[in-house]
């Protein structure tokens, strides 16, 4: 057996994991508190990604280098992340709480449908170059043709932000309104929680943690166009239902599960059949185990 | 009398938590038995035990459908058990909301009707016949519970005591001969209240049901039953006729709790 | 003063919110920042004024949900079911369409005949995922796989062993029916949400099949030289074919429309509708979950592997570009749009989203724009679609007169 190829597997599986896992959040997050398939947060990814080219890109022009760039890049595409993730909440959902649960659902699919063409018209159907925003440490270059800088940064950043949202969740007041939220609405309430400010925060949270998986990937990958957001939108869905919908640890390991079977069936098996393996994996474990890995049954009331 | 429906020793348990503790209960033809209990006591789930909603932790539910082999059900789905002749109503009423009111009980003849898809298609004589026999059987149930002038309405246009009264057509639609009424009268002023107890003894006398009915007011049930079962934290706690019932200690302390120590 | 400084604001913030990708446009390989600030001015003006509409909107809704029963709604649906339900009018309507559908190939070329059976391919499509979305209530983001198994069965039956186009014709629909039944198995004890994303998997990973598998499918290049539908072996010119074909579509809509009309107002679809309303009453009522939802999705799927075949004979030519999630989300905005368990709805909004961008070029690439903003919109404010299903009115006179003279 080869170590070294296995290893790079490993670690490529990991990486697409964690970014899977950036975005999951955001769909387990929003399902847990409004039970609503926010469709569109694929497209709040892409915007996320093609906002921070726009910026890198001016700021190159404009003569800016380095770190800086890549810093104001994330922050303004966190901003807009947000901004465009609580203009999709009060506009696509808000009007349709109480309503029969497909529409919200459909609504969702059109407001995924809406945003990417948006991109296509006001930006380009074609790919654009991503500049690479993430330097190449030098203490990485003895290992770097197994684990590159940039999926080193990935990882961390990952890591970093999964910490501090637990923290946030567990520890804070924002969480506790959040966490009682998703017990039950209207408790909540009435224990004088103000929900629809929960839940914009749910969505602003959720949108940045996308956006700061557009910036990695961009960098990553080096290009983007208007329909990245759909794929690793489906996918990182698929890590969310997994891990069970609503989780949130869930929603992590979801996310490592799929990553690791995608690249291990891509390396060992085809790459052209690697979303076949991601689905499969998602039919079989809803089949085992139909609430998910984590996923607690629920009995619904008679 | 011969006996329909014969539990015994039902038992389910969620997690580590005993809803139903080894329950026994028997239903005769032609009866009205009722379970009371105080709210919590373990009778919804029970009900659904026997309908095949849950399916129970131990214990047996015998049904022995007139003219028919026994059956044990533990187990069994909800859709076959309501086809071996037991159909229910719901506490939280589950009416089909967006249909009218005669295709709600026309729901209920489903099981009963053998029309498949292409059938349905070439719409034939047999099929045909069997929709007129459909229309006509539903639209009898609706005005025995008094809903005829309704028929075209939608579901859940109706007003609420409507509703439990169509939740029933659209059981006995099924041609039970045990109907299970979760607390048919909950929400129901004193009036309409008075009006389904001669209801349920309508259907009793005249359809050839015996019927099985959740409630939690004592005091309405005691007209119409013919035998009681209270339960309390899960258990069976008393049985009997309404008589012995009310004047048994262990129910007047389960259900006026602290008022007789008073 | 309120309204106009919430519109204000309203305006500002779109215009802070596109700046970056309506405004910027930036390119790298010149080095060149664009900026297109017309496009901010622009979407100042268009948002100031939807803003009065969305609150107006809004506000009537919100009036509706009041008042329960609106009577200006009550009129207009007094109009439509007079449309729909008064045998005179009707007839009238349904003679006049015919009409026109026998005489169009005769007066419009090839090319419109040819947009025109694409436009009823997807009808039936529409009619057939209104089956399981609109009836049955249980949404499918894949119905498109159907669609691609029906079209490459007569592909390969035809092109592998010759076999000719009527005696595919069936076989297609049996297909899709059986990767429905194939389908349905594993989800049926999903719930509602979790359809949604294995229904889109299922779509995808049947596209990754036909591109992928190329010595069945033959890749990403498709398969060509396909035959066009035959007449008892008649000689055709290529105009003869595609009016006959044409004709064979129309047959094909009012067959659809019968079979479905038909199940609609039966036993079965009424067990759908149960399903879609209740599922813990439905089997409580006796009715068989399992069976009704695979059969709701068998037969979904029946159609769309009929329009397949139908879609790769008049093509001649399919790749696994037909068959994306983009051509799912279409049929899916048809029966939205149209209102879930409604045939005329779906027959117009069906021929209105694919006729509509092929005659309006300009609108053509915001068509995918529209679709998406449409759902959305109908979503909060016609959720019933277009023209909402008419509940069949059962004709009680007989059973009522019988009481009378009973009583």
């Amino acid at each position: 057996m080869d170590w070294a190829y296995f290893v790079e597997l490993l670690c490529s599986g990991l990486v697409r994991g964690s970014i899977y896992a950036l975005i999951a959040l955001g769909y387990t997050m929003v399902y847990g508190i409004i039970q609503l398939i926010n469709f569109a947060h694929g497209e709040i990814y892409m915007i996320g990604a093609f906002v921070a080219l726009i910026v890198s890109g001016a700021l190159t022009i404009y003569g800016f280098s380095g770190v800086s760039i890549l810093v104001l890049a994330a922050l303004i595409a966190a901003v807009y992340a947000a901004a465009y993730g609580i203009t999709l909440e009060r506009i696509a959902y808000r009007p349709l709480r109480g309503a029969p649960r497909l529409s919200p659902l459909i609504s969702a699919i059109g407001a995924s449908l809406f945003l990417q063409n948006y991109v296509l018209l006001a930006q380009t159907p074609d790919f654009l170059p991503f500049p690479a925003l993430i330097p190449d440490f030098e203490f990485m270059e003895p290992i770097a043709h197994i684990v590159g800088s940039p999926e080193l940064v990935i990882l961390v950043v990952t890591t970093l932000t999964m910490i501090g949202l637990t923290v946030l969740i567990k520890h804070t007041k924002i969480g506790k309104a959040m966490r009682a939220t998703q017990q039950d609405m209207i408790m909540a309430r009435l224990t004088g929680v103000n929900v629809d400010r929960v839940i914009s925060v749910t969505f602003v949270i959720g949108s940045v943690l996308a956006a700061i998986g557009g910036v990695l990937v961009g960098s990553y990958i080096g290009q983007i166009n208007f329909y990245i957001g759909f794929m690793v939108g489906v996918k990182a869905f698929t890590a969310a239902v997994l891990g069970g919908i609503g989780n949130i640890p869930g929603a992590v390991i979801g996310a490592l599960v799929l990553g690791l079977t995608e690249a291990f069936a891509a390396g060992y098996v085809s790459s052209a059949y690697e979303d076949v393996f991601a689905f499969g994996l998602l039919v079989l474990i809803l089949i085992v185990r139909p609430a998910g890995i984590l996923g607690k049954a629920v009995k619904q009331k008679v | 009398m011969s006996v329909l429906l014969e539990v015994k020793g039902l038992t389910m348990d969620f997690g580590g938590l005993r809803a139903v503790d080894s329950v026994g209960l028997e239903v005769r033809q032609g009866e009205i038995v009722a379970l009371i209990g105080p709210n919590g006591a373990g009778k919804t789930t029970f009900f659904n035990c026997v309908t095949g909603i849950y399916t129970p932790t131990g214990g047996d539910v015998l049904v022995h459908p007139p003219g028919k082999k026994t059956r044990r059900i533990n187990g069994l789905k909800p859709n076959v058990i309501t086809t071996t002749g037991m159909a229910r109503t719901f506490q939280n009423i589950r009416l089909f909301p967006n249909m009218t009111v005669l295709e709600n009980v026309m729901i209920g003849r489903h099981c009963r009707t053998t029309t498949n898809i292409i059938g349905a298609v070439l719409r034939g004589k047999r099929t045909r016949a069997q929709e007129r026999e459909t229309i006509e059987k539903s639209y009898r149930l609706l005005e025995k519970v008094g809903l005829a002038e309704l028929a075209g309405e939608f579901a859940n246009n109706l007003p609420y005591g409507a509703q439990r009264r169509l939740e029933i057509a659209r059981a006995m639609a099924t041609d039970p001969f045990l109907l299970l009424l979760d607390e048919p009268a909950a929400g129901m002023n004193p009036q309409e209240t008075h009006e389904l107890d001669a209801l349920i003894v309508r259907i009793r006398n005249e359809g050839n049901m015996s019927i099985l009915l959740i409630e939690h007011d004592m005091k309405l049930v005691m007209n119409i039953s013919d035998r009681i079962y209270v339960m309390e934290y899960g258990k069976e706690i008393a049985k009997g006729t309404p008589q012995e019932i009310r004047n048994n200690p262990k129910v007047i302390e389960a259900y006026l709790g602290e008022e007789v120590h008073a | 003063m309120q309204s106009f400084k919430k519109s204000v604001f309203v305006a500002l913030w779109f215009m802070f919110l596109t700046f970056p990708l309506l405004v910027v446009r930036v390119n790298t390989l010149k080095g060149e920042v664009e900026w297109r600030w017309m496009n901010m001015l622009w979407v100042g003006i268009v948002f100031f004024i939807l803003s009065y509409v969305w609150r107006a909107a809004l506000e009537r809704k919100g009036q509706k949900k009041a008042n329960n029963l609106d009577e200006d709604g009550e009129e207009i649906l007094g109009f439509r079911q007079r449309l729909f339900q008064d045998p005179v009018i009707y007839r009238k309507v349904i003679a006049a369409v015919l009409i026109a559908a026998v005489i169009f190939p005769f007066v419009f070329s090839s090319y419109q005949i040819n947009i025109m059976v694409l436009a009823l391919i997807f009808v039936v499509l529409g009619l057939g995922l209104n089956i399981t979305v609109g009836l049955a209530g249980l949404l499918d983001l894949g119905y498109v796989a159907f669609f691609g198994i029906g079209a490459y069965s007569y592909a390969l039956l035809n092109t592998l062993y010759g076999w000719n186009f009527w005696f595919c014709l069936p076989i297609g629909g049996l297909v899709g029916a059986l990767f429905g039944v194939l389908l349905g198995f594993p989800i049926l004890r999903l719930r509602g949400d979790y359809l949604a994303i294995v229904t889109l998997g299922f779509g995808s990973i049947a596209k990754i099949v036909f591109e992928n598998w190329d010595g069945l499918f033959k890749g990403a290049s498709g398969i060509a030289n396909i035959e066009r539908p035959g007449f008892f072996g008649l000689e055709m010119s290529l105009e003869q074919s595609t009016i006959y074909t044409y004709f064979l579509m129309v047959l094909m809509v009012i067959f659809t429309v019968f079979v479905v009309n038909r199940l609609k107002d039966s036993r079965i679809g009424r067990a759908w509708m149960a399903l879609r309303e209740d599922e813990i009453a439905c089997v409580a009522m006796g009715i068989d979950m399992a069976r009704t939802k695979l059969s709701a999705y068998a037969f979904g799927a029946f159609w769309a592997g009929l329009a397949g075949v139908i879609f790769s004979a008049r093509n001649t030519y399919i790749n696994p570009n037909s068959f994306t999630f983009m051509e799912s989300a279409i049929v899916l905005s048809i029966v939205v749009l149209g209102g879930m368990g409604s045939i005329i709805g779906v027959i117009i909004a069906a021929l209105a989203l694919i006729l509509m961008p092929e005659y309006l070029r300009a609108f053509a690439d915001y068509r995918m724009l529209a679709f998406g903003g449409i759902m959305v919109l109908m979503m909060i404010f016609r959720p019933q679609g277009l023209i909402s299903d008419v509940r069949r009115k059962y004709d009680l006179s007989a059973l009522q007169k019988k009481k009378e003279a009973k009583t």
